[in-house]
Protein backbone atom coordinates (compact mmCIF):
# COMPACT_ATOMS: atom_id res chain seq x y z
CA UNK A 1 0.00 0.00 0.00
CA UNK A 2 1.28 3.47 -0.86
CA UNK A 3 1.19 6.25 1.65
CA UNK A 4 1.49 9.94 1.17
CA UNK A 5 3.89 11.86 3.36
CA UNK A 6 1.28 12.65 6.03
CA UNK A 7 -0.10 9.19 6.66
CA UNK A 8 1.18 6.72 9.21
CA UNK A 9 3.54 4.01 7.98
CA UNK A 10 1.69 1.51 10.20
CA UNK A 11 -1.03 -0.86 9.04
CA UNK A 12 -4.14 -0.39 11.16
CA UNK A 13 -5.38 -3.33 13.19
CA UNK A 14 -8.37 -3.07 15.46
CA UNK A 15 -12.08 -2.41 15.57
CA UNK A 16 -13.74 -0.93 12.47
CA UNK A 17 -15.17 2.56 12.62
CA UNK A 18 -18.62 2.38 14.23
CA UNK A 19 -20.16 3.92 11.12
CA UNK A 20 -20.08 0.51 9.39
CA UNK A 21 -22.79 -0.89 11.70
CA UNK A 22 -26.10 -1.79 10.10
CA UNK A 23 -29.06 0.47 10.81
CA UNK A 24 -32.78 -0.16 10.82
CA UNK A 25 -35.94 1.80 11.60
CA UNK A 26 -35.62 1.80 15.42
CA UNK A 27 -31.83 2.08 15.55
CA UNK A 28 -31.01 5.33 17.35
CA UNK A 29 -29.55 8.21 15.40
CA UNK A 30 -25.98 8.82 16.47
CA UNK A 31 -24.22 12.15 16.21
CA UNK A 32 -20.60 12.51 15.16
CA UNK A 33 -19.49 12.79 18.78
CA UNK A 34 -21.64 9.89 19.95
CA UNK A 35 -20.02 7.71 17.33
CA UNK A 36 -16.56 8.81 18.44
CA UNK A 37 -17.46 8.11 22.08
CA UNK A 38 -18.25 4.52 21.08
CA UNK A 39 -15.13 4.25 18.90
CA UNK A 40 -13.01 5.38 21.84
CA UNK A 41 -14.51 2.76 24.17
CA UNK A 42 -14.07 -0.05 21.65
CA UNK A 43 -10.41 1.01 21.32
CA UNK A 44 -10.06 1.21 25.10
CA UNK A 45 -11.33 -2.37 25.50
CA UNK A 46 -8.92 -3.54 22.83
CA UNK A 47 -6.04 -1.68 24.48
CA UNK A 48 -6.85 -3.23 27.84
CA UNK A 49 -6.96 -6.77 26.45
CA UNK A 50 -3.93 -6.51 24.17
CA UNK A 51 -1.65 -4.16 26.12
CA UNK A 52 -2.56 -4.36 29.80
CA UNK A 53 -3.67 -7.97 30.29
CA UNK A 54 -0.21 -9.33 29.34
CA UNK A 55 1.14 -7.28 32.24
CA UNK A 56 -1.53 -8.70 34.54
CA UNK A 57 -0.52 -12.19 33.46
CA UNK A 58 3.15 -11.39 34.12
CA UNK A 59 2.31 -9.99 37.55
CA UNK A 60 0.34 -13.15 38.32
CA UNK A 61 3.28 -15.34 37.42
CA UNK A 62 6.12 -13.31 38.90
CA UNK A 63 4.50 -11.64 41.91
CA UNK A 64 1.11 -13.07 42.88
CA UNK A 65 1.91 -16.79 42.67
CA UNK A 66 5.26 -16.59 44.51
CA UNK A 67 3.72 -14.41 47.23
CA UNK A 68 0.86 -16.88 47.69
CA UNK A 69 3.27 -19.84 47.78
CA UNK A 70 5.39 -18.14 50.43
CA UNK A 71 2.40 -17.25 52.57
CA UNK A 72 0.51 -20.56 52.36
CA UNK A 73 3.24 -23.12 51.70
CA UNK A 74 1.47 -24.33 48.55
CA UNK A 75 0.56 -23.00 45.15
CA UNK A 76 -2.73 -21.47 44.03
CA UNK A 77 -5.14 -24.35 43.56
CA UNK A 78 -8.28 -22.73 42.11
CA UNK A 79 -9.67 -19.55 40.55
CA UNK A 80 -11.14 -18.29 43.81
CA UNK A 81 -7.75 -18.33 45.55
CA UNK A 82 -6.26 -16.72 42.45
CA UNK A 83 -8.82 -13.91 42.38
CA UNK A 84 -8.39 -13.06 46.04
CA UNK A 85 -4.60 -13.09 45.66
CA UNK A 86 -4.83 -10.87 42.58
CA UNK A 87 -6.92 -8.34 44.49
CA UNK A 88 -3.76 -7.61 46.51
CA UNK A 89 -1.84 -6.80 43.32
CA UNK A 90 -1.96 -3.20 42.13
CA UNK A 91 -1.58 -4.00 38.41
CA UNK A 92 -4.64 -6.25 38.56
CA UNK A 93 -6.50 -3.62 40.55
CA UNK A 94 -5.65 -0.82 38.12
CA UNK A 95 -6.70 -2.95 35.15
CA UNK A 96 -9.92 -3.83 36.98
CA UNK A 97 -10.63 -0.21 37.91
CA UNK A 98 -10.18 0.93 34.30
CA UNK A 99 -12.23 -1.98 32.95
CA UNK A 100 -15.07 -1.20 35.36
CA UNK A 101 -14.94 2.50 34.50
CA UNK A 102 -15.02 1.63 30.79
CA UNK A 103 -18.14 -0.50 31.29
CA UNK A 104 -19.82 2.39 33.06
CA UNK A 105 -18.78 4.87 30.37
CA UNK A 106 -20.24 2.54 27.73
CA UNK A 107 -23.58 2.52 29.52
CA UNK A 108 -23.61 6.28 29.97
CA UNK A 109 -22.77 6.82 26.31
CA UNK A 110 -25.38 4.35 25.04
CA UNK A 111 -28.09 5.51 27.41
CA UNK A 112 -27.61 9.15 26.57
CA UNK A 113 -28.05 8.45 22.87
CA UNK A 114 -31.15 6.31 23.48
CA UNK A 115 -32.74 8.53 26.12
CA UNK A 116 -32.42 11.80 24.21
CA UNK A 117 -34.55 10.39 21.37
CA UNK A 118 -36.66 7.83 23.19
CA UNK A 119 -40.03 9.42 22.50
CA UNK A 120 -39.27 9.36 18.77
CA UNK A 121 -38.04 5.75 18.91
CA UNK A 122 -41.16 4.70 20.82
CA UNK A 123 -43.31 6.31 18.11
CA UNK A 124 -41.49 4.41 15.37
CA UNK A 125 -41.82 1.15 17.32
CA UNK A 126 -45.51 1.83 17.84
CA UNK A 127 -46.11 2.44 14.14
CA UNK A 128 -44.36 -0.81 13.28
CA UNK A 129 -45.90 -3.02 15.97
CA UNK A 130 -49.37 -1.60 16.67
CA UNK A 131 -52.07 -4.27 16.34
CA UNK A 132 -49.48 -6.80 15.23
CA UNK A 133 -50.22 -10.12 16.93
CA UNK A 134 -46.58 -11.09 16.59
CA UNK A 135 -45.91 -9.03 19.73
CA UNK A 136 -47.44 -10.55 22.87
CA UNK A 137 -46.68 -8.65 26.06
CA UNK A 138 -47.67 -9.74 29.55
CA UNK A 139 -48.02 -6.86 32.00
CA UNK A 140 -48.42 -9.37 34.86
CA UNK A 141 -45.02 -10.98 34.37
CA UNK A 142 -42.86 -11.29 37.49
CA UNK A 143 -39.25 -10.32 36.78
CA UNK A 144 -37.10 -13.04 38.35
CA UNK A 145 -34.52 -12.25 41.01
CA UNK A 146 -31.68 -13.27 38.67
CA UNK A 147 -32.66 -10.40 36.36
CA UNK A 148 -33.75 -7.79 38.90
CA UNK A 149 -31.16 -8.31 41.68
CA UNK A 150 -28.26 -6.57 39.98
CA UNK A 151 -28.31 -5.01 36.51
CA UNK A 152 -26.45 -7.39 34.18
CA UNK A 153 -23.20 -6.03 32.77
CA UNK A 154 -23.86 -2.76 34.62
CA UNK A 155 -26.70 -1.86 32.23
CA UNK A 156 -28.97 0.38 34.31
CA UNK A 157 -32.55 -0.87 34.22
CA UNK A 158 -31.44 -4.12 32.55
CA UNK A 159 -33.66 -5.52 29.76
CA UNK A 160 -36.98 -5.08 31.49
CA UNK A 161 -37.30 -1.55 32.94
CA UNK A 162 -39.53 0.78 30.98
CA UNK A 163 -39.80 4.47 31.58
CA UNK A 164 -43.18 5.15 29.98
CA UNK A 165 -45.84 3.21 28.07
CA UNK A 166 -44.45 1.86 24.82
CA UNK A 167 -40.84 2.61 25.80
CA UNK A 168 -37.94 0.96 23.93
CA UNK A 169 -35.02 2.80 25.58
CA UNK A 170 -33.30 -0.23 27.03
CA UNK A 171 -33.63 -2.18 23.80
CA UNK A 172 -32.10 0.71 21.87
CA UNK A 173 -29.23 1.11 24.30
CA UNK A 174 -28.48 -2.63 24.36
CA UNK A 175 -28.55 -2.84 20.55
CA UNK A 176 -26.66 0.20 19.34
CA UNK A 177 -23.78 0.36 21.82
CA UNK A 178 -23.03 -3.36 22.22
CA UNK A 179 -20.33 -2.64 19.63
CA UNK A 180 -18.18 -1.29 22.46
CA UNK A 181 -17.83 -4.73 24.06
CA UNK A 182 -17.59 -6.84 20.93
CA UNK A 183 -15.51 -4.35 18.88
CA UNK A 184 -17.24 -5.49 15.72
CA UNK A 185 -16.71 -9.22 16.25
CA UNK A 186 -20.48 -9.78 16.02
CA UNK A 187 -20.76 -8.03 12.66
CA UNK A 188 -23.02 -5.47 11.03
CA UNK A 189 -26.24 -6.36 12.86
CA UNK A 190 -24.66 -7.97 15.96
CA UNK A 191 -25.85 -11.21 14.44
CA UNK A 192 -22.56 -13.11 14.08
CA UNK A 193 -23.62 -15.52 16.81
CA UNK A 194 -26.89 -16.45 15.11
CA UNK A 195 -25.15 -16.80 11.74
CA UNK A 196 -22.56 -19.06 13.34
CA UNK A 197 -25.29 -21.29 14.77
CA UNK A 198 -27.01 -21.49 11.38
CA UNK A 199 -23.75 -22.51 9.69
CA UNK A 200 -23.14 -25.12 12.37
CA UNK A 201 -26.61 -26.62 11.97
CA UNK A 202 -26.50 -26.61 8.15
CA UNK A 203 -23.11 -28.31 8.20
CA UNK A 204 -23.74 -30.85 10.96
CA UNK A 205 -27.44 -31.51 10.42
CA UNK A 206 -27.95 -31.04 6.66
CA UNK A 207 -31.22 -33.00 6.64
CA UNK A 208 -32.77 -31.03 9.49
CA UNK A 209 -35.72 -28.95 8.26
CA UNK A 210 -37.30 -27.26 11.29
CA UNK A 211 -40.83 -25.89 11.05
CA UNK A 212 -41.17 -24.38 14.52
CA UNK A 213 -38.20 -22.74 16.22
CA UNK A 214 -38.00 -21.18 19.69
CA UNK A 215 -35.30 -18.91 21.09
CA UNK A 216 -35.36 -18.33 24.85
CA UNK A 217 -33.94 -15.06 26.17
CA UNK A 218 -33.65 -13.60 22.69
CA UNK A 219 -33.72 -9.89 23.76
CA UNK A 220 -33.78 -7.72 20.61
CA UNK A 221 -33.40 -10.69 18.26
CA UNK A 222 -29.69 -10.35 17.39
CA UNK A 223 -29.22 -14.11 17.18
CA UNK A 224 -32.81 -14.99 16.24
CA UNK A 225 -33.11 -13.13 12.95
CA UNK A 226 -30.35 -15.07 11.15
CA UNK A 227 -32.08 -18.32 12.13
CA UNK A 228 -35.50 -17.12 10.92
CA UNK A 229 -33.90 -15.92 7.68
CA UNK A 230 -32.04 -19.19 7.12
CA UNK A 231 -35.25 -21.21 7.47
CA UNK A 232 -37.88 -19.06 5.71
CA UNK A 233 -40.47 -21.86 5.79
CA UNK A 234 -40.22 -22.07 9.57
CA UNK A 235 -42.04 -20.01 12.18
CA UNK A 236 -39.75 -18.58 14.83
CA UNK A 237 -40.86 -17.61 18.35
CA UNK A 238 -38.65 -15.55 20.66
CA UNK A 239 -39.40 -15.30 24.37
CA UNK A 240 -37.88 -12.86 26.85
CA UNK A 241 -38.92 -11.29 30.16
CA UNK A 242 -38.28 -7.70 29.01
CA UNK A 243 -41.04 -5.70 27.30
CA UNK A 244 -38.80 -2.87 25.99
CA UNK A 245 -36.46 -5.31 24.22
CA UNK A 246 -39.36 -7.28 22.70
CA UNK A 247 -41.12 -4.17 21.40
CA UNK A 248 -37.85 -3.01 19.90
CA UNK A 249 -37.19 -6.53 18.54
CA UNK A 250 -40.37 -6.82 16.47
CA UNK A 251 -39.93 -3.32 15.07
CA UNK A 252 -36.31 -4.14 14.24
CA UNK A 253 -37.22 -7.48 12.61
CA UNK A 254 -39.95 -5.95 10.44
CA UNK A 255 -37.72 -3.09 9.43
CA UNK A 256 -35.12 -5.66 8.36
CA UNK A 257 -37.81 -7.55 6.40
CA UNK A 258 -37.85 -10.64 8.59
CA UNK A 259 -41.51 -11.57 8.89
CA UNK A 260 -41.57 -15.22 10.06
CA UNK A 261 -40.86 -14.31 13.66
CA UNK A 262 -42.89 -13.36 16.71
CA UNK A 263 -41.94 -12.08 20.15
CA UNK A 264 -43.58 -13.21 23.38
CA UNK A 265 -43.01 -11.83 26.88
CA UNK A 266 -42.54 -14.89 29.08
CA UNK A 267 -40.03 -16.54 31.37
CA UNK A 268 -38.22 -19.53 29.90
CA UNK A 269 -38.86 -21.30 33.18
CA UNK A 270 -42.58 -21.49 32.54
CA UNK A 271 -43.52 -21.94 28.91
CA UNK A 272 -46.79 -23.71 29.74
CA UNK A 273 -48.51 -21.56 27.13
CA UNK A 274 -46.91 -23.94 24.59
CA UNK A 275 -48.08 -27.58 24.53
CA UNK A 276 -45.65 -30.50 24.78
CA UNK A 277 -43.66 -31.21 21.60
CA UNK A 278 -44.27 -27.78 20.05
CA UNK A 279 -40.84 -27.08 18.56
CA UNK A 280 -38.29 -28.70 16.28
CA UNK A 281 -35.46 -26.48 17.46
CA UNK A 282 -34.93 -24.57 20.68
CA UNK A 283 -32.02 -22.13 20.88
CA UNK A 284 -30.35 -20.05 23.58
CA UNK A 285 -27.43 -17.76 22.78
CA UNK A 286 -25.19 -16.32 25.53
CA UNK A 287 -28.14 -16.69 27.87
CA UNK A 288 -27.48 -19.46 30.42
CA UNK A 289 -25.01 -17.34 32.40
CA UNK A 290 -27.74 -14.81 33.23
CA UNK A 291 -29.88 -17.39 35.09
CA UNK A 292 -29.73 -19.22 38.43
CA UNK A 293 -29.21 -22.89 39.26
CA UNK A 294 -32.93 -23.55 39.63
CA UNK A 295 -33.83 -21.48 36.55
CA UNK A 296 -31.28 -23.39 34.48
CA UNK A 297 -32.82 -26.69 35.62
CA UNK A 298 -36.34 -25.45 34.91
CA UNK A 299 -35.41 -24.20 31.45
CA UNK A 300 -33.63 -27.43 30.54
CA UNK A 301 -36.75 -29.34 31.66
CA UNK A 302 -38.98 -27.07 29.58
CA UNK A 303 -36.80 -27.51 26.49
CA UNK A 304 -37.04 -31.29 26.84
CA UNK A 305 -40.81 -31.11 27.21
CA UNK A 306 -41.26 -28.73 24.28
CA UNK A 307 -39.13 -30.58 21.74
CA UNK A 308 -40.77 -32.72 19.07
CA UNK A 309 -39.34 -36.17 18.33
CA UNK A 310 -36.30 -35.57 16.11
CA UNK A 311 -35.91 -32.05 17.50
CA UNK A 312 -32.78 -30.39 18.86
CA UNK A 313 -31.88 -27.91 21.55
CA UNK A 314 -28.68 -25.87 21.24
CA UNK A 315 -27.12 -23.61 23.87
CA UNK A 316 -24.31 -21.27 22.79
CA UNK A 317 -22.08 -20.07 25.63
CA UNK A 318 -18.55 -19.06 26.51
CA UNK A 319 -16.48 -22.19 27.28
CA UNK A 320 -16.94 -24.02 30.57
CA UNK A 321 -14.16 -24.03 33.14
CA UNK A 322 -12.53 -27.43 33.04
CA UNK A 323 -9.32 -28.79 34.53
CA UNK A 324 -7.78 -28.21 31.08
CA UNK A 325 -8.28 -24.46 31.36
CA UNK A 326 -5.39 -22.72 33.18
CA UNK A 327 -6.34 -21.20 36.54
CA UNK A 328 -5.26 -17.74 35.35
CA UNK A 329 -7.62 -17.93 32.36
CA UNK A 330 -10.49 -19.14 34.56
CA UNK A 331 -9.84 -16.26 36.94
CA UNK A 332 -9.81 -13.66 34.19
CA UNK A 333 -12.97 -15.10 32.65
CA UNK A 334 -14.54 -14.98 36.11
CA UNK A 335 -13.99 -11.20 36.42
CA UNK A 336 -17.44 -10.39 35.03
CA UNK A 337 -19.11 -12.52 37.70
CA UNK A 338 -17.78 -10.38 40.50
CA UNK A 339 -17.13 -6.98 38.95
CA UNK A 340 -19.42 -6.65 35.95
CA UNK A 341 -22.70 -7.75 37.51
CA UNK A 342 -22.91 -11.25 36.06
CA UNK A 343 -23.70 -12.99 39.35
CA UNK A 344 -24.36 -16.48 37.93
CA UNK A 345 -21.44 -16.45 35.47
CA UNK A 346 -18.96 -18.14 37.81
CA UNK A 347 -21.26 -20.97 38.95
CA UNK A 348 -22.70 -21.51 35.50
CA UNK A 349 -19.29 -22.07 33.97
CA UNK A 350 -18.39 -24.82 36.42
CA UNK A 351 -21.68 -26.74 36.09
CA UNK A 352 -21.56 -30.11 34.33
CA UNK A 353 -23.97 -29.13 31.57
CA UNK A 354 -23.94 -32.61 30.06
CA UNK A 355 -25.21 -34.03 33.35
CA UNK A 356 -27.80 -31.23 33.56
CA UNK A 357 -29.05 -32.22 30.10
CA UNK A 358 -29.28 -35.87 31.16
CA UNK A 359 -31.08 -34.86 34.35
CA UNK A 360 -33.60 -32.99 32.19
CA UNK A 361 -34.37 -36.18 30.30
CA UNK A 362 -31.99 -36.10 27.34
CA UNK A 363 -30.33 -39.39 26.47
CA UNK A 364 -26.60 -39.26 27.27
CA UNK A 365 -25.74 -40.62 23.83
CA UNK A 366 -27.68 -37.81 22.14
CA UNK A 367 -25.82 -34.92 23.76
CA UNK A 368 -24.27 -32.51 21.25
CA UNK A 369 -20.92 -30.72 21.72
CA UNK A 370 -19.46 -28.24 19.28
CA UNK A 371 -17.69 -24.91 18.86
CA UNK A 372 -18.41 -21.84 16.75
CA UNK A 373 -16.97 -18.38 16.12
CA UNK A 374 -18.81 -15.25 15.05
CA UNK A 375 -19.63 -15.05 11.33
CA UNK A 376 -19.16 -11.54 9.95
CA UNK A 377 -18.64 -9.64 6.71
CA UNK A 378 -14.84 -9.92 6.67
CA UNK A 379 -14.48 -6.92 4.35
CA UNK A 380 -15.60 -4.64 7.16
CA UNK A 381 -15.40 -6.56 10.43
CA UNK A 382 -12.74 -8.53 12.29
CA UNK A 383 -13.01 -12.30 12.06
CA UNK A 384 -13.07 -13.92 15.49
CA UNK A 385 -11.65 -17.15 14.04
CA UNK A 386 -8.50 -15.28 12.97
CA UNK A 387 -8.30 -12.82 15.84
CA UNK A 388 -5.60 -13.79 18.28
CA UNK A 389 -6.48 -11.23 20.94
CA UNK A 390 -8.39 -12.56 23.95
CA UNK A 391 -10.73 -10.49 26.06
CA UNK A 392 -11.62 -13.26 28.47
CA UNK A 393 -15.31 -13.98 28.22
CA UNK A 394 -16.07 -11.38 25.56
CA UNK A 395 -14.58 -12.88 22.40
CA UNK A 396 -16.98 -14.16 19.76
CA UNK A 397 -15.78 -17.77 20.16
CA UNK A 398 -18.25 -20.05 21.86
CA UNK A 399 -19.05 -23.62 22.82
CA UNK A 400 -22.22 -25.31 21.71
CA UNK A 401 -23.92 -27.81 23.98
CA UNK A 402 -27.18 -29.37 23.06
CA UNK A 403 -29.23 -32.49 22.68
CA UNK A 404 -31.45 -34.40 20.28
CA UNK A 405 -34.62 -36.24 21.14
CA UNK B 1 -38.18 15.46 29.50
CA UNK B 2 -35.86 18.08 30.98
CA UNK B 3 -32.18 18.13 30.13
CA UNK B 4 -31.40 17.57 33.81
CA UNK B 5 -33.58 14.43 33.94
CA UNK B 6 -32.13 13.04 30.73
CA UNK B 7 -28.55 13.54 31.90
CA UNK B 8 -29.30 12.06 35.31
CA UNK B 9 -30.88 8.96 33.76
CA UNK B 10 -28.08 8.54 31.24
CA UNK B 11 -25.58 8.44 34.09
CA UNK B 12 -27.72 6.27 36.38
CA UNK B 13 -26.04 3.75 38.64
CA UNK B 14 -26.78 0.12 37.76
CA UNK B 15 -28.48 -1.94 40.48
CA UNK B 16 -25.77 -3.71 42.46
CA UNK B 17 -23.07 -2.58 44.87
CA UNK B 18 -20.05 -1.12 43.06
CA UNK B 19 -16.69 -2.83 43.62
CA UNK B 20 -13.73 -0.56 44.35
CA UNK B 21 -10.31 -1.90 43.41
CA UNK B 22 -8.19 1.01 44.60
CA UNK B 23 -8.68 3.48 47.38
CA UNK B 24 -12.25 4.65 46.71
CA UNK B 25 -11.27 8.27 46.27
CA UNK B 26 -8.34 7.45 44.04
CA UNK B 27 -10.53 5.30 41.85
CA UNK B 28 -13.13 8.05 41.72
CA UNK B 29 -10.54 10.42 40.35
CA UNK B 30 -9.35 7.75 37.92
CA UNK B 31 -12.91 7.39 36.58
CA UNK B 32 -13.14 11.13 36.11
CA UNK B 33 -9.81 11.18 34.32
CA UNK B 34 -10.86 8.36 31.99
CA UNK B 35 -14.01 10.23 31.05
CA UNK B 36 -11.93 13.28 30.26
CA UNK B 37 -9.67 11.08 28.16
CA UNK B 38 -12.74 9.88 26.25
CA UNK B 39 -14.05 13.36 25.66
CA UNK B 40 -10.65 14.63 24.57
CA UNK B 41 -10.58 11.86 21.97
CA UNK B 42 -14.07 12.79 20.81
CA UNK B 43 -13.10 16.44 20.49
CA UNK B 44 -9.89 15.59 18.69
CA UNK B 45 -11.78 13.43 16.18
CA UNK B 46 -14.30 16.19 15.56
CA UNK B 47 -11.55 18.68 14.88
CA UNK B 48 -9.95 16.17 12.56
CA UNK B 49 -13.26 15.71 10.71
CA UNK B 50 -13.63 19.46 10.30
CA UNK B 51 -10.09 20.03 9.16
CA UNK B 52 -10.32 17.29 6.56
CA UNK B 53 -13.66 18.56 5.23
CA UNK B 54 -12.59 22.19 5.16
CA UNK B 55 -9.31 21.35 3.57
CA UNK B 56 -10.99 19.26 0.88
CA UNK B 57 -13.43 22.05 0.06
CA UNK B 58 -11.00 24.94 0.36
CA UNK B 59 -13.52 26.84 2.52
CA UNK B 60 -11.87 28.17 5.65
CA UNK B 61 -8.64 29.57 6.93
CA UNK B 62 -7.24 28.98 10.38
CA UNK B 63 -7.53 32.72 11.18
CA UNK B 64 -11.32 32.60 10.79
CA UNK B 65 -11.47 29.81 13.39
CA UNK B 66 -9.26 31.78 15.78
CA UNK B 67 -11.44 34.89 15.51
CA UNK B 68 -14.85 33.20 15.72
CA UNK B 69 -17.46 34.77 18.10
CA UNK B 70 -20.71 32.82 18.71
CA UNK B 71 -24.10 34.57 18.52
CA UNK B 72 -26.72 34.03 21.25
CA UNK B 73 -28.13 30.79 19.84
CA UNK B 74 -24.71 29.36 19.15
CA UNK B 75 -23.55 30.33 22.62
CA UNK B 76 -26.58 28.56 24.17
CA UNK B 77 -25.95 25.42 22.14
CA UNK B 78 -22.30 25.43 23.14
CA UNK B 79 -23.19 25.94 26.81
CA UNK B 80 -25.68 23.05 26.74
CA UNK B 81 -22.94 20.86 25.36
CA UNK B 82 -20.69 21.84 28.26
CA UNK B 83 -23.44 20.84 30.72
CA UNK B 84 -23.69 17.45 29.06
CA UNK B 85 -19.92 17.15 29.12
CA UNK B 86 -19.55 17.92 32.80
CA UNK B 87 -22.25 15.44 33.85
CA UNK B 88 -20.51 12.78 31.80
CA UNK B 89 -17.13 13.49 33.35
CA UNK B 90 -18.47 13.64 36.90
CA UNK B 91 -20.81 10.63 36.51
CA UNK B 92 -18.95 8.69 39.17
CA UNK B 93 -19.75 11.29 41.80
CA UNK B 94 -23.42 11.18 40.84
CA UNK B 95 -23.36 7.41 41.28
CA UNK B 96 -21.67 7.60 44.68
CA UNK B 97 -24.50 9.89 45.74
CA UNK B 98 -27.07 7.42 44.41
CA UNK B 99 -25.33 4.58 46.24
CA UNK B 100 -25.48 6.54 49.47
CA UNK B 101 -29.21 7.00 49.00
CA UNK B 102 -30.02 3.26 48.82
CA UNK B 103 -29.58 0.51 51.39
CA UNK B 104 -30.98 -2.35 49.29
CA UNK B 105 -28.05 -2.91 46.91
CA UNK B 106 -26.64 -6.41 46.87
CA UNK B 107 -23.16 -7.35 45.62
CA UNK B 108 -23.04 -9.55 42.54
CA UNK B 109 -20.80 -11.94 44.50
CA UNK B 110 -23.40 -12.33 47.25
CA UNK B 111 -26.31 -12.72 44.84
CA UNK B 112 -24.28 -15.37 43.03
CA UNK B 113 -24.24 -17.44 46.23
CA UNK B 114 -28.00 -17.01 46.55
CA UNK B 115 -28.70 -17.86 42.91
CA UNK B 116 -26.52 -20.97 43.05
CA UNK B 117 -28.66 -22.48 45.79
Amino acid sequence: MEHNSQSSPHVYEGPPDYRVVGRHAVFPETSHDEVERINYLAQMNRFLSTSIVPGVRAAYETEVQPKFQKKHGHGISNRHEARKALLENSIFCFWSAVRRATMEQRQQAGRWTAIRQRERLAEIAKELTNDDDRLELDSEIVIPRYVSGVDHHCMPGSYHSEYFAGDVTNGANYDHAGFVTTAGLLGKYSDGGGKAVVNWVKKNLPDFHPKNILEIGGTVGHSSLPIAEAYPDAQMTVVDVGAPVLRYALARAKSLNVENIRFVQASGEDLSRFPDASFDWIQTTMFLHELSSSALRNIFNETRRLLKPGGIVLHVEQPQYTSNMPIFEQTMRDWDAFYNNEPFWSRMHEIDLTQQMVDAGFDAKNIIHGGVTGVVDKELFPDAAEDESEDFGRKAAWHVIGGKV
Amino acid sequence: MSIEAALREAGAKPAGKRPWFLDEDVETVLAITLSVSQELTVARQRIDTLERLLESKGILTRAEVENYTPDKQAADERALWVQEYISRVLRVLQQRGEASATNTDVASEDLGDELAR
